[in-house]
């Protein structure tokens, strides 16, 4: 794991929206199947981080290299093909769609037959490849457990269900990277549970190098190879998570001064 | 939520999976419609087979701009008037360049999709109000240069057009020409109902639903855009050529806004984003006029005709007909016929223990 080479490398990355500075001059490798975890307060400039990568916002400064290529200015929609998947920390799957046509649209870059075979679906060869490719995406509906609703119409399932169709769309892209933008937020501690076992699982067993971004720290303690930390757009810390959490800058910017913490702790007793 | 399948129905493999009518009774029923329709014309007069033949071109018309509108989220208010190049093209690709009609109504809806795309260009990079005056402009752009292109459209006297021949069979009848709009009404519905459920059919209503996740899955949101446009105008294209060899004579004044707004609100009733709700609008707008004429004789000469001159006003009475029908489905039934459709199958379905 440690020598691995890097997939991912953001050197030098900075954004500014007019006068606010989102990121500033940061750099950082992603290697080969680990997990990697970025972390820091709200509004520290971990989304923007994402959607740099994803293509969303083109850095003002500095380059994005994916497998040694430069993809800093590659259009969004061709960076499915390259492989690179993600979520969305708000919900963004198409509602209207069954989960089943949901996942099948993570498939598009995968896919050959156009509208004109598709028209003629029994005699172009659009029938086999859906097929064949229903096939692959119930294994994923397999792997994340949602048989019972592949039916359903997105917009109308539970938050939990509707993170991980989300989940399942990204890994139908068959992504050698996959991004997740809070994966965990707003699930309760069983959803949170299966969510990191699934994880796991997909970084293990599926191969794929996880980038992600989470706030509850028990989990991407528990489950990061690495971990960087973001504060006000600067990166200020990388490294192991338990050598993450004992830097004396992450404790500042992310729990509050020490000393400050404990009063925090103390104040309801007062209060009351 | 999830659709109803009764039980004893299996579906054991992806293939019956995915099969675009999902039961033994509704492919049944399928058959026994597509039947009952060839019989049609033996049962039938020539106004009720008229009617229906005009419910099929203008079907296939509005199920082109349901593509645009109810599955691509676009919006387009010139639909008319692709619909009427695609009548012209076929009149004057028969005249001049001596191409069987049959051949003439096809390589029509292809002209009317070249001129599609060119006017679907900013289609992709505009969005609701911005792209309805754009395709605004095509309207009106497409009805001047169908008055003043002689050559194309035979200017203000309009064209005559000959009846669809095939292998010395001569559709010149509504009897006959019954048939092709039937097999034409056949294979462009279920060539839409096979787009929607591939590749591009799906990218189409991820780019509704949610065009930045779209994007991320690989998407390539100015090419589905145009495409949608593409595909609409050639269905219109399509049902413009039929409508021109129905009735042997194309005009410029039939392809009007108000007509480009009818086919709005036959998507609207029929129901946006379903492929058989475009046929159940369409035939509503064309019977809904029917209806209205009924009833205006059925008053007539009554004191309720001379209190309020219905004979007189009928016109007027029928275009407020149409208008009033799209707002109270807006208010009372936005998703449409199809979606009454489906409730009343899923009553039948439960019926008797509906709790």
């Amino acid at each position: 794991m440690q020598e691995a080479r890097p997939l991912l490398e953001a050197i030098g990355v900075s954004l500014r929206f007019g006068g606010v500075r989102a990121l500033t001059d940061v750099s950082f490798q992603v290697r080969q199947g680990e997990i990697f975890s970025i972390i820091g307060p709200n509004g520290a400039g971990k989304t923007s981080m994402v959607n740099c990568i994803s293509g969303r916002y083109r850095p003002t400064e500095g380059q994005i290299r994916f497998e040694g290529q430069d993809i800093t200015r590659l259009r969004p929609n061709r960076r499915a093909a390259i492989g690179i998947g993600r979520t969305f920390q708000n919900l963004a799957l198409f509602g209207h769609m069954t989960v089943l046509d949901n996942i099948m649209v993570g498939r598009h870059h995968l896919l050959r037959k156009g509208f004109l075979p598709g028209m003629i679906y029994w005699l172009g060869g659009a029938q086999r490849e859906e097929i064949a490719h229903r096939r692959e995406v119930e294994e994923i509906i397999d792997f994340l457990e949602i048989q019972h609703v592949r039916k359903a119409v997105a917009g109308q399932l539970s938050y939990g269900l509707r993170k991980r169709v989300e989940l399942a769309r990204a890994v139908a892209l068959k992504p050698k990277l996959i991004l997740l933008d809070e994966p965990m937020a707003g699930m309760n501690l069983e959803e949170k549970e299966d969510m990191a076992r699934y994880i796991l699982d997909l970084n293990e067993e599926w191969g794929m190098t996880v980038l992600m971004i989470e706030h509850d720290m028990g989990v991407v303690m528990d489950i990061s190879h690495r971990v960087m930390v973001l504060d006000f757009g600067r990166k200020i810390a990388e490294g192991a998570p338990e050598a993450v959490l004992a830097d004396e800058h992450v404790k500042r910017a992310y729990l509050g001064e020490a000393t400050e913490a404990s009063q925090d702790t103390a104040e309801p007793e007062t209060v009351a | 939520m999830t659709a109803m399948i009764p039980a004893g129905e299996y579906h054991a493999t992806y293939r019956e999976d995915m099969t675009i009518f999902p039961t033994r009774n509704s492919r049944y029923a399928l058959w026994i419609g597509i039947a009952l329709l060839c019989l049609a014309p033996l049962a039938l007069g020539r106004y009720e087979l008229g009617l229906l033949i005009t419910i099929g071109f203008t079907g296939i018309a509005a199920l082109g701009l349901n593509i645009l509108v109810g599955f691509t989220g676009q919006i387009s208010i010139g639909h008319a008037a692709f619909f009427g190049f695609g009548a012209f093209a076929s009149a004057w690709l028969h005249e001049y360049a001596h191409i069987p009609v049959a051949l003439c109504i096809p390589l029509a809806g292809l002209m009317t999709t070249a001129v599609g795309m060119i006017f679907g260009l900013p289609a992709a990079r505009l969005k609701g109000l911005y792209l309805a005056i754009a395709t605004l402009a095509a309207q009106f752009i497409l009805e001047d240069f169908f008055a003043r292109a002689q050559w194309f459209t035979g200017g203000v006297a309009g064209r005559i057009t000959e009846p669809f021949t095939l292998f010395g069979w001569v559709a010149d009848r509504e009897e006959s020409y019954f048939y092709v709009v039937l097999a034409y009404v056949i294979v462009m519905f279920v060539a839409a109902a096979n787009l929607m459920r591939t590749r591009d059919g799906r990218a189409l209503v991820a780019v509704r639903d949610h065009y930045l996740s779209a994007e991320m899955m690989g998407i390539n949101l100015a090419y589905y855009r145009t495409l949608s446009f593409g595909i609409a105008s050639f269905y219109a294209g399509i049902g413009g050529a039929l409508y021109a060899h129905y009735l042997l004579f194309v005009s410029v004044e039939a392809f009007n806004i108000l007509y480009s707004i009818q086919f709005l609100g036959m998507v609207i009733i029929g129901g946006l984003g379903s492929v058989m709700g475009s046929l159940m609008g369409a035939a509503f707008m064309v019977l809904l006029p029917e209806v209205v004429q009924a009833g205006a004789d059925a008053l007539a000469g009554g004191a309720v005709d001379r209190a309020l001159k219905i004979g007189a006003n009928i016109s007027f009475l029928r275009e407020m007909a149409i208008g009033a029908t799209i707002i109270l489905f807006l208010i009372f039934e936005p998703d449409g016929l199809a979606r009454r459709w489906r409730l009343i199958k899923a009553y039948w379905k439960l019926y008797p223990y509906s709790h």
